[in-house]
């Protein structure tokens, strides 16, 4: 059905006005034509009456009333799909830009998906080896995981996220992998870096990107998540492959998103984003998973910048709420000079207990991360202590935990970019570090694991010392039993 | 069946004109592919219309159906182990139908119409029956025995009553009303999702709920019939918790509601729960489990739904006599949803946009808890127990959702993120949570625990208020400023903090203590401190006492052994005596 309407009535920011048109459906794609002939694309928003809303993705600008003429598609917006798709680039509306043809279609499917029965999922159990310590130590990825970078301007997110691209791989099996790239509203070099990067690793025929760039048009930004994910679903589901979504910054895409709320007059939620923030970016965060009897998987790594570093503000905060953990960077590591930044207390992986242990990881995994973690934060909480005392005032133990956090800033989470640190490097660098600390220190961990793994590393003064406690305790002894004879 | 056609279309709101004779939370079919909805407000002719599923494709002009029902719940035997979306269509029902996502327009029984159900009946022909009374029994589950009841408003004397193997939609009595009227009652009974189920009386709860994580049940426990929250920041344990208490709590049958939350999560429990056993009865806990799951990315208007339709099928169970746990996680999304039908519906904004009756339809939740006398005979005791998880956006308390759920609510588990980033789970933090039951549970917990375990509680209270404040002290002065005193303290209060209020929600020993072992594990601690504060022990000695990793180690003492706990007790005596003859000597 195609339906012509030439009655414009209002145009308001992203937002048309058509009266008198009859038949016309809520979520309905249709195209504007402009006096000059050029065409853009539009969704209706509200149908009231015989009066249509429609957001114009490619914008407003140039759009008149008496001239500009509306055409009902009678469908929704649809993504054209085929194994072709892999190694090209769209716009946001799912057009190739790479000078390519067009993609002939094995099938078209609607871009903004259906939710996936919760009966239907598999849990994501599969541990992703990105190479990182931080993230394969601490906070372990798994197949069919959404796990979001947290990152602030001017900090490496788009380095790490294209390190974890190049490095990712389940351990002991090669199986057929894409990438899936979405860039909404990031500068051209930013965009750049990606494509070349992928290109130096010889990855790029195995990428599909869809670009929206910081000049394109703004609402253009809400189609290119929906377009990325719906060409994500066809390459896991449908053909049964393992995608890796990288979608960077959903920070400019929330503001498109308050874009059209304000111009529809909505009441606003909080920092004037919609009240529906929430189950709108769950309705993109949600595709990512694993569904059973089927082999693919989507693996999902948003990144955004949170304004201000600020962790509450609505655009993590909603992310935090849907997601499954949050990779966090932080500024002072980065001006300590550690790269990545990542910042461990905050940072977590929600499926880690799930990925790791015995068969996919090792045995000693999450015990030794959980003591990891116990370890550092007590080194954190004894530097905040130094800062106000002063480091002699410390106990013995306190300047053994702050030592503790040094090294472990250093050696751990400090790595090079092209370091790609294998499962079992992490975890004996881990247990490495622990050693620095007294046995009894150990409360997170199983006696197996720390008679197993911690012993060898444990260096010579450590035993000495630990020999002459007992040499003392047996002086202790002697000298009881001397006093009760 | 009478139509009226739709004028507007925005997301989940649909309104429709011609509607006359439409009555408030009816049920509607919108459009010919009749999709779910409710209405929500009328005008005149006009009706506003929440739609439970997608409206893509919907557009003006189209039909609306009044069907004159409420929106209803199915109710009957099949309802235990199911997973239900926020409208009680079953999940895997779904699946089966249309594939691994969900399109709408789907209609499926939400209790499986074919299968046969072994039915005892428990009066006879000729008896006077009212409301409430159990009619007979269905084996529902290995842990459920599922009670027939005379429905609300139906009194009469039974024409007929038959045992044996019938269908939920198949007659197993007949009732003949005092006019003469006769009524068929089936197994399976139908009640509006917004409407309480009556009851004889209702009664204050006094019991506790153990739920086997030793932070809620020694110092800050939910009574039978009691209503509690966890509002926390993301990342802090919310869901982990609701997990625990659904796999742990004392309740005969649990009602877990999903609400707006991961797809995931929804899996876990479905993974997990048929593994895992009862800690009484040695069957799987799925056996007295009944899952709700509408997902964040489902449509937003059956979140709203969801917690109603959850909160009436635990009353359901109530009136068989049960002792019923909702979980709800997350209420704050289920007011999200409120939000947005409002906005749409273009209502006059509260807080945060929040529609101004927020407050009043949080409160009517959570006062569809309670313990309470059931209607009918036997005479039996129900009670339902809702644990409501909130997600306050940044973990600000100020929230409209915290603020209005904490006026109603008389358990306030405080999650901080700040012990979530040092591990410490579940990360409740001791000093702001609170437990209005107290008081009530008290005198339970003397007579059915231990007679010392509320001195031993307020003991080890006092030792965690206090070290709080020698914290302080610390950060100011240096830990060497102190007292031996003082210096005792922090070391029991290290010891309470991760020896006892620590808990491995994946370890499988740690994941669940029983009372009396958690009875001894407290015990144990404040013995400890009571021991070595008699004998004025130095600190020194004290922290490098071998007895302390034997304290650190009882959370994995296993249930069956606690006897080991009880030994331990002599082993602290010992040590600390061993201290001061050391003592005795240095000083020699």
């Amino acid at each position: 059905m195609r339906a012509e309407y030439k009655a414009v009535s209002d145009v308001f920011g992203p937002l048309l006005f058509v009266e008198g048109v009859s038949g016309v459906k809520y979520g309905e794609l249709c195209s504007v034509i402009l006096p000059d002939g050029e065409e853009r694309t539009g969704k209706v928003l509200e149908v009231h009456r015989d009066k249509a809303m429609i957001q114009v993705f490619e914008g407003t600008r140039g759009i008149d009333i008496p001239e500009s003429t509306v055409m009902f598609q009678g469908k929704t917006i649809e993504l054209p799909l085929s194994l072709d798709i892999l190694g090209r680039v769209f716009d946001g509306m799912g057009e190739p830009i790479d000078g390519k043809p067009p993609i002939i279609p094995e099938k078209r499917a609607d871009i903004n998906g259906a939710p996936i029965n919760p009966y239907a999922r598999e849990y994501p159990n599969e541990f992703i080896q990105t190479g990182i310590s931080t993230i394969d130590g601490l906070n372990p990825l798994v197949r069919g995981q959404k796990l979001p970078l947290f990152s602030g301007s001017g900090l490496p997110h788009n380095r790490v996220a294209a390190q974890i691209a190049r490095q990712a791989r389940v351990l002991g099996k090669e199986e057929e992998f894409a990438v899936v790239f979405a860039a909404m509203g990031i500068t051209f070099e930013e965009a750049e870096f990606f494509h070349n990067d992928f290109e130096e690793t010889g990855a790029l025929e195995r990428v599909v990107m869809f670009l929206n760039l910081a000049d394109d048009p703004a609402i253009e930004r809400l189609s290119t998540a929906r377009a990325a994910l719906t060409a994500a679903e066809y390459l896991a589901f449908d053909q049964k492959m393992h995608v890796l979504v990288i979608m960077t910054d959903m920070t400019n895409y929330c503001e498109a998103l308050r874009e059209i709320s304000a111009a529809r007059k909505e009441v606003p939620g909080r920092r004037g984003y919609p009240g529906y923030l929430y189950t709108d970016l769950a309705s993109i965060y949600e595709r990512a998973g694993r569904i059973k009897n089927n082999k693919g998987s989507i693996t999902l790594m948003p990144v955004l910048s949170m304004p201000e570093d600020d962790k509450t503000h609505p655009i993590p905060d909603l992310t935090g709420y849907i997601t499954e953990g949050q990779i966090i960077f932080s500024r002072s590591l980065e001006r300590k000079g550690i790269s990545p930044p990542i910042d461990v207390l905050p940072s977590l992986s929600r499926l880690k207990d799930k990925g790791v242990g015995k068969g996919k990881t090792r045995e000693d995994h999450a015990d030794l991360y959980n003591q990891l973690y116990a370890a550092y934060s007590k080194g954190k909480e004894a530097a905040e202590l130094a800062v106000i005392l002063g480091e002699a005032t410390l106990s013995d133990m306190d300047k053994i935990y702050l030592k503790f956090a040094d090294v472990f800033e250093e050696r751990y989470v400090n790595q090079d970019e092209y370091e790609n640190r294998s499962i079992e490097e992490t975890l004996e660098l881990g247990w490495e570090l622990l050693s620095m600390l007294p046995k009894r220190e150990l409360k997170r961990t199983r006696d197996e694991f720390i008679d197993k793994y911690y012993s060898k590393h444990q260096k010579e003064e450590a035993r000495e010392s630990e020999k002459s406690k007992e040499r003392e305790e047996s002086v202790i002894e002697e000298k009881e039993s001397k006093a009760s004879t | 069946m009478k139509k009226g056609r739709i004028i507007r279309v925005s997301g989940p709101l649909i309104e429709a004109e011609e509607m006359k004779g439409a009555r408030m939370f009816d049920v509607v079919q919108v459009s010919e592919e009749r999709l779910l909805g409710e209405i929500i407000g009328l005008d005149q002719d006009k009706a506003s219309i929440q739609v439970y599923e997608e409206t893509a494709g919907i557009g003006v002009g189209e039909p609306v159906y009044i069907t004159g029902e409420p929106v209803s719940v199915a109710l009957g035997p099949g309802l235990i182990e199911s997973i239900y979306d926020g409208v009680q269509r079953p999940l895997d029902d779904i699946q089966e139908e249309i594939g691994d996502f969900i399109a709408r327009g789907v209609s499926v029984p939400a209790l499986e119409p074919e299968k046969k159900w072994e039915f005892v009946p428990k009066r006879k022909k000729g008896d006077r029956v009212a409301p409430g009374d159990v009619l007979g029994t269905v084996q529902e589950t290995v842990l459920v025995e599922h009670r027939i009841m005379v429905p609300p408003g139906l009194e009469g004397i039974i024409e007929e009553i038959k045992g044996g193997e019938f269908t939920i939609k198949d007659t197993i009595a007949v009732v003949k009303r005092g006019n003469g009227q006769k009524e068929e009652i089936q197994m399976e009974q139908r009640w509006g999702v917004r409407r309480p189920r009556p009851v004889k009386r209702r009664l204050p709860p006094i019991k506790p709920l153990f739920t086997g994580q030793r932070v809620i049940d020694t110092f800050f426990p939910i009574a039978k019939g009691g209503t509690a929250c966890i509002p926390g920041p993301f990342g802090s344990g919310k869901t982990v918790m609701q997990h625990q208490l659904a796999k742990w709590a004392e309740a005969e049958i649990v009602v877990y509601i999903g609400c707006g939350e991961r797809g995931n999560e929804m899996t876990d429990v479905l993974n997990e729960f048929p593994k895992l056993k009862d800690p009484k009865s040695g069957e799987p806990l799925m056996k007295r489990t009944i899952l709700l799951a509408n997902t964040s990315n489902m449509p937003v208007a059956a979140r709203e739904a969801s917690i109603y339709t959850g909160i009436t099928i635990a009353e359901y169970f109530r009136d068989m006599g049960y002792s019923v746990a909702v979980m709800a996680d997350s209420t704050s999304r289920w007011a999200e949803a409120l939000r947005e039908i409002s906005g749409r519906l273009e209502e006059m904004p509260g807080e945060e946009g929040y529609p101004a009756y927020l407050g009043s339809s949080v409160a009517q939740f959570y006062e569809r808890a309670g313990r309470v006398e059931c209607l009918g005979t036997p005479d039996r005791e129900g009670a339902i127990s809702v644990i409501g998880a909130v997600s306050p956006p940044g973990g600000d308390l100020s929230d409209p959702v915290v603020q209005n759920t904490l006026r109603v609510v008389k358990v306030f588990w405080s999650l901080k993120a700040e012990l979530a980033y040092a591990r410490h789970f579940p990360a409740i933090d001791w000093l702001t949570s609170y437990s209005l039951y107290h008081d009530n549970t008290q005198s339970y917990m003397k007579e059915e625990v231990a007679e010392d375990f509320v001195t031993l509680e307020r003991g080890a209270m006092r030792i965690l208020e206090e070290e709080d404040e020698l914290q302080e002290m610390v950060r100011l002065v240096g830990v060497d400023a102190l007292s031996s005193k003082e210096r005792r303290i922090l070391l029991v209060a290290r010891m309470l903090r991760e020896d006892f209020l620590h808990q491995n929600a994946s370890h499988e020993i740690d994941t669940y203590t029983s009372m009396s072992k958690q009875y001894l594990m407290l015990k144990n601690i404040i013995n400890f401190y009571q021991e070595a504060e008699e004998v004025d022990a130095d600190i020194e000695k004290l922290e490098s006492l071998d007895v302390l990793q034997d304290i650190a180690r009882m959370k994995f003492v296993k249930e069956g052994k606690i006897e080991e706990l009880e030994k331990l007790l002599g082993t602290i005596k010992e040590a600390i005596g061993g201290v001061m003859k050391e003592e005795a000597i240095d000083e020699s």
